[in-house]
């Protein structure tokens, strides 16, 4: 019998991808955000309602991860915002080299900030990188308080975290304050944003917050090149 | 269902690691698993048994080492297993801590017959 010692991460080839991601990316002073949610918790409606936000303020561009239709990429483009569209066709996460064939066929002289929707599932997406600059978990109040308990890795992974939907608060089985001490129980550094994307309340801080982050990046990377 | 994903990085990395006609001779690959690398060993023992039937990887056996969610608590210095992704010390309560182990997702040994 003999033994070959290996030791390497199984997803060194998508890491690898990741990173060619990233310093694409960089070299553009692009800020990219890896959206990640389960379905129907409203990351299509968040996007809409950031693009009627920052109106012409900031340049985005949308790479819409789906396993079936391009109904949200639809959505996306009637804001004329430019979108590419990935069908998975059953596969239930984007993957970095998926990400690098969409990063082709975008303008990215013309992109400030890039969101990537990432497909609707609170497990897969958490552990691949795609390059992105953050990962941003978007949970709806409709799904319970209990959800960064069941799902700890995707909550660990990200950056922030925001709460959608809540203007049914006083209609569902969700308290927020035990949802944001779950979620700080698994990951103490989470920023948290509460936003209903019905009603609008709390966009504008969210908002506010992305535009702080795209100009943040601008000049770091400024700072780095020169 | 990304185990099969997973699966199928394992398969590539065998066929890297292990010389084109040694594949048949694989005994057994050693995997490790953090608790909190979202992974199903089970999922993944079943993917990883699909894509290798009809294959020369047919008959290799892949074993699952479980690495359990460890913290360290960076003010009393306790390293306790914890309840799955959480960050807090069980013993002072200080959410300061950092992730010991549980994230890996590694191929670590494969053994050929003789």
């Amino acid at each position: 019998m003999s033994v070959i010692t290996v030791e390497r991460k199984i997803l060194a080839k998508n890491d690898e991808l990741a990173e060619h991601n990233r310093n694409l990316l960089k070299q553009n002073e692009i800020f990219t955000i890896n959206l990640v949610s389960s379905p129907g918790s409203g990351k299509t409606s968040l996007l809409e309602k950031t693009f009627e936000t920052l109106g012409s303020k900031v340049d985005i561009s949308v790479i819409e991860g789906d396993v079936q239709t391009s109904l949200d990429a639809e959505r996306v483009a009637n804001y004329n915002v430019p979108v590419v569209s990935i069908v998975t066709n059953g596969a239930c996460h984007l993957e970095a080299k998926l990400v690098q064939d969409a990063l082709s066929n975008l303008d990215l002289e013309k992109t400030e900030l890039l969101f990537i929707e990432n497909v609707g599932n609170l497990v897969c997406p958490a552990g691949f990188d795609l390059g992105e600059n953050m990962k941003i978990v978007l949970v709806s109040t409709t799904e319970g308080d209990d959800k960064p308990l069941k799902y700890p890795k995707m909550f660990r992974n990200s950056e922030a975290m925001i709460i959608n939907k809540t203007d049914l608060i006083p209609y569902v089985n969700c308290n927020i304050e035990t949802l944001k001490n779950n979620a700080l129980n698994v990951n103490p550094g989470l920023k948290i944003f509460e936003v209903s994307c019905t009603s609008g309340a709390g966009i504008k801080e969210w908002c506010n917050w992305l535009v702080e982050n795209v100009r943040t990046k601008h000049s770091h990377e400024k700072q780095l090149m020169y | 269902m990304h185990e099969l994903s997973i699966a199928k990085n394992i398969v590539e990395i065998i066929k890297e690691s292990v010389e084109e006609n040694d594949l048949r001779s694989i005994e057994r690959v050693v995997l490790k698993v953090g608790e909190l690398s979202g992974v199903v060993p089970d999922s993944l023992q079943f993917s990883l048994e699909a894509i290798s039937t009809g294959t020369e990887l047919e008959s290799a056996k892949y074993e699952m080492k479980r690495i359990p969610f460890t913290i360290k608590c960076k003010v009393c210095g306790n390293v306790s297993d914890n309840e799955l992704g959480i960050v807090k010390c069980p013993v002072c309560g200080s959410k300061d801590t950092e992730v010991v182990s549980g994230n890996e997702l590694l191929i670590s040994e494969i053994i050929l017959k003789n």
